[in-house]
């Protein structure tokens, strides 16, 4: 047993590491999120050209190959740093669900770009009635002209503002919540009839809802087989889980650094108020949140590329759930040791407390999950 | 042991209701309960409303054109209130800095400021807290030195909400620096026009600007601005904190975020039905509204006894940590309840004169917003940590 990197891959987190301290300073960030892109083009184009877009790609797409544990080396760095661009949007989950369903023409329209971060790929799963369950579709799409025909709205579109290319899923027969039915399609952002409502996210990042009304395509939209998309969702919403953890535990180890800085600094009473017991029980606690954190997303990584089964089911909903309570506990209990300071925009602490929450709030909160993981309960 | 209200307290309620319905403008109430913000001139419209019916300045002595209402009335008052989406006053001016003038001012402050209060003409600010002095009060530094008939004041205040509009700012100021901290401290009135005063916005977490540094160089301040005796103000500032605590537990604000957030639970939809009807968000919202039943009692037990004649005292401190922690549930749980939604910063819905179409729910957009902003609940008015040291040592004698 063996929970090191290996050589291969301590190198590739270094080298986001290094890039992410070098890049993406707290003030650059706050730059970056101001842009219209909501983004650093720029860092984008540096991560790209470092081969870092490509890593969960096959080698002949020019990537890496790289698995559950390449793209957790990549997203906790990326975490560290509160990076803005849609590394996860984008390379992991629009990427693994072209690369999942796609026919080989649609893979070469589009993977290459992804991978070679020369395109950008955005997701668009949910709706306003679907909390965070992914077969509640009620987005039509209807055969029409040899193509289809899709109608509906698609909620909280992260960079959906800026993609080139959005993942949609639309029902293409079937009820509201069934699994089956759900079919998946790769728009051409300047299709006709998408209609965005673009926004900031309170996290620094920026998003949309789509409103789709009469969008015509060509049947060669269609990703993999009509009505059967929602075991690849599943799947491949599972990766993206898992690199979320990822990126949360990054996150959580600078709210943590930070946290530990200030208890040692701050000067109350006469002395630095990491003197006092219950700060540093709260500070103890913190810490052991982070731990379990960190093993969760180890696990979540380590099934993420493996064939779906129950177990990988549970694996990922149980991380997800660790995740969504460490990462509410650090931000709050982090604000809470900062007292006024760790509420101001001016500090970095907040921003990280800032993500964590709305981590929780993409892919399923720890309710969300826990109710899943409840349900696959295995008997004694 | 009777928890009813007396015949006379029912009357008074009814009073209140009366005037509620009939006085309070619905849109300034639709605003208060949609958590969007207020324009200056809702406030005022507000104020004037409220001191045409002679309430604004309610625990005031009579003479000063308060109306004296018992603990139990003011009790009554803040749960009606936040029922129907009164917009809270701004408390600086009305119901701290008055309270002291009123106590421990001289005859010539208390005819000077009092009626500028109740008419609006002054809108005061508090300077407490400094970068160096947040739990530890005492150890502040602004200086104030006495040269002839002024002080000449030096240094810095910190997290002073809404000084950005006001034009008087109390000030607590070290004045001797040879004895204990706490006995070297002043309490002083500031113009915030004189010279050398500068206010810089602390912009908070969500974006919003409510707190500011307050930074003073070689401000001259005449002598007749000092309440009370030199080097007493710590004691003035005891006083107005044990005003501040017992209100801080939030209450009737709990008891209305309850209602907002199951309004919004039952129009939010999880697998098809009401989220309300959701298994484990209704047991959510269970808790909370069962903690919050607890804590409604627990303070209306601190009010009989204060209506009693008693003084609040070490039980306001735990009611304070109960009931902040209850009214950040409130909040973790209206920002769950949107999911996705929580995600979204959609900054014009809060406008108070917002009309286009809202993203989702028309009470989303503060949600996350408010989520954030009221973690400083357990910070502000002597953190949670600070008053649970009060109780330690005041009732456990630890």
């Amino acid at each position: 047993m063996d929970f090191r990197l290996n050589e291969e891959q301590q190198m590739l987190q270094d080298t986001v590491a290094r890039l992410v301290r070098g890049e993406y300073s707290f003030e650059k960030r706050l730059e970056f999120s101001e842009t219209e892109a909501g983004f650093s083009v720029d860092f984008w184009k540096q991560l790209s050209e470092l081969g870092l877009t490509a890593v969960p790609f096959s080698e002949e797409l020019g990537g890496f190959g790289g698995g559950g544990v390449e793209v957790q080396s990549v997203m906790t760095e990326l975490g560290r740093g509160l990076c803005l661009e849609p590394y996860l949007q984008s390379v992991i989950f629009g990427g693994g669900l072209i690369g999942h369903a796609g026919s080989d023409s649609q893979k070469e329209i589009w993977l290459g770009g992804i991978a070679s971060g020369e395109l950008q790929a955005a997701v668009a799963l949910q709706e306003p009635q679907s909390f965070y369950d992914l077969n509640n579709v009620e987005t039509r799409a209807e055969k029409k002209d040899g193509g289809y025909l899709l109608n509906g709205r698609k909620a909280v579109v992260i960079g959906g503002h800026c993609a080139d290319v959005i993942v949609v899923s639309a029902r293409t027969s079937g009820d509201a919540r069934d699994s089956g039915g759900i079919s998946l399609f790769a728009l051409k952002s300047d299709t006709a009839g998408i209609e965005r409502r673009v926004y900031p996210t309170i996290d620094g990042s920026k998003g949309c809802d789509l409103l789709l009304n009469n969008v015509q395509v060509d049947a060669d939209a269609l990703l993999g087989e009509e009505g059967k998309a929602a075991e690849v969702i599943e799947y491949q919403a599972g990766r993206a889980i898992a690199a979320l953890c990822a990126e949360a535990v990054g996150v959580m180890e600078v709210a943590n650094e930070l946290t530990l800085d200030y208890l040692k600094q701050r000067k109350q009473f006469g002395v630095p108020i990491g003197k006092f017991q219950v700060l540093q029980h709260r500070m103890v606690d913190m810490m052991s949140e982070l731990e379990q954190a960190r093993s969760m997303a180890i696990l979540a990584a380590s099934v993420a590329d493996e064939e779906q089964s129950d177990e990988r089911r549970r694996v990922l909903a149980a991380a997800k759930n660790v995740i969504g309570r460490s990462g509410q506990f650090i931000s709050e209990q982090g604000i809470q040791s900062h007292g006024g300071i760790g509420m101001t925009w001016e500090y970095n602490f907040a921003h990280y407390a800032k993500r964590l929450i709305m981590i929780n709030h993409q892919l399923g909160d720890d309710d969300f999950h826990l109710e899943h993981y409840a349900s696959l309960l295995q008997a004694g | 042991m009777n928890m009813n209200y007396t015949t006379e307290e029912l009357a008074f309620r009814d009073e209140v209701r009366a005037f509620l319905d009939e006085k309070l403008p619905a849109d300034i109430a639709a605003k208060v309960k949609g958590f969007r913000h207020l324009s200056k001139e809702d406030h005022q419209r507000w104020q004037k409303i409220l001191s045409a019916q002679g309430w604004y300045a309610s625990h005031w002595p009579e003479e000063y054109g308060g109306v004296e209402w018992t603990p139990v009335q003011k009790h009554i008052w803040d749960e009606e209130s936040c029922r129907y989406g009164v917009p809270r006053s701004v408390p600086f001016g009305v119901n701290m800095v008055a309270p002291v003038i009123i106590k421990f001012g001289n005859e010539e402050q208390k005819q000077k400021y009092l009626p500028r209060i109740l008419s609006g003409e002054d809108w005061w600010c508090q300077g407490y807290s400094e970068p160096g002095a947040g739990s530890d009060l005492a150890s502040l530094k602004t200086r104030a030195v006495r040269e002839g008939d002024h002080y000449i004041v030096n240094g810095q205040k910190t997290w002073t909400t809404l000084g950005q509009y006001a034009n008087m700012i109390f000030c607590l100021v070290r004045t001797n620096t040879e004895v204990k901290a706490q006995a070297g401290i002043s309490f002083l009135l500031i113009d915030m026009n004189t010279p050398g005063i500068s206010v810089r916005p602390i912009i908070t977490l969500d974006g919003e600007h409510e707190v500011n540094e307050v930074f003073f160089e070689d401000v001259k301040v005449p002598v007749e601005n000092l309440v009370g005796e030199e080097d007493k103000g710590w004691t003035y500032a005891k006083f107005l904190l044990t005003y501040e605590r017992t209100g801080l537990a939030g209450i009737g604000l709990s008891k209305a975020a309850l209602s907002h957030l199951k309004a919004l639970a039952s129009r939010r939809i999880k697998n098809g039905r009401p989220l309300i009807e959701d298994t484990t968000f209704s047991q959510r919202i269970a808790k909370v509204e069962i903690d919050l039943m607890a804590a409604g009692i627990s303070n209306l037990r601190i009010i009989a006894s204060v209506e009693g004649g008693g003084m609040p005292g070490a039980e306001s401190s735990m009611l304070k940590v109960k009931g902040t922690e209850i009214r950040q549930s409130i909040n973790d749980l209206a920002r769950r309840a949107i999911g996705p939604y929580a995600i979204p910063f959609v900054e014009e819905e809060l406008n108070h004169d917002y009309d286009g179409e809202f993203l989702s729910d028309e009470n989303a957009a503060p949600l996350s917003a408010q989520y954030f902003n009221n973690r400083k609940l357990s910070i502000f008015g002597g953190s949670n940590e600070i008053q649970k040291n009060i109780v330690s040592k005041m009732i456990l004698g630890l």
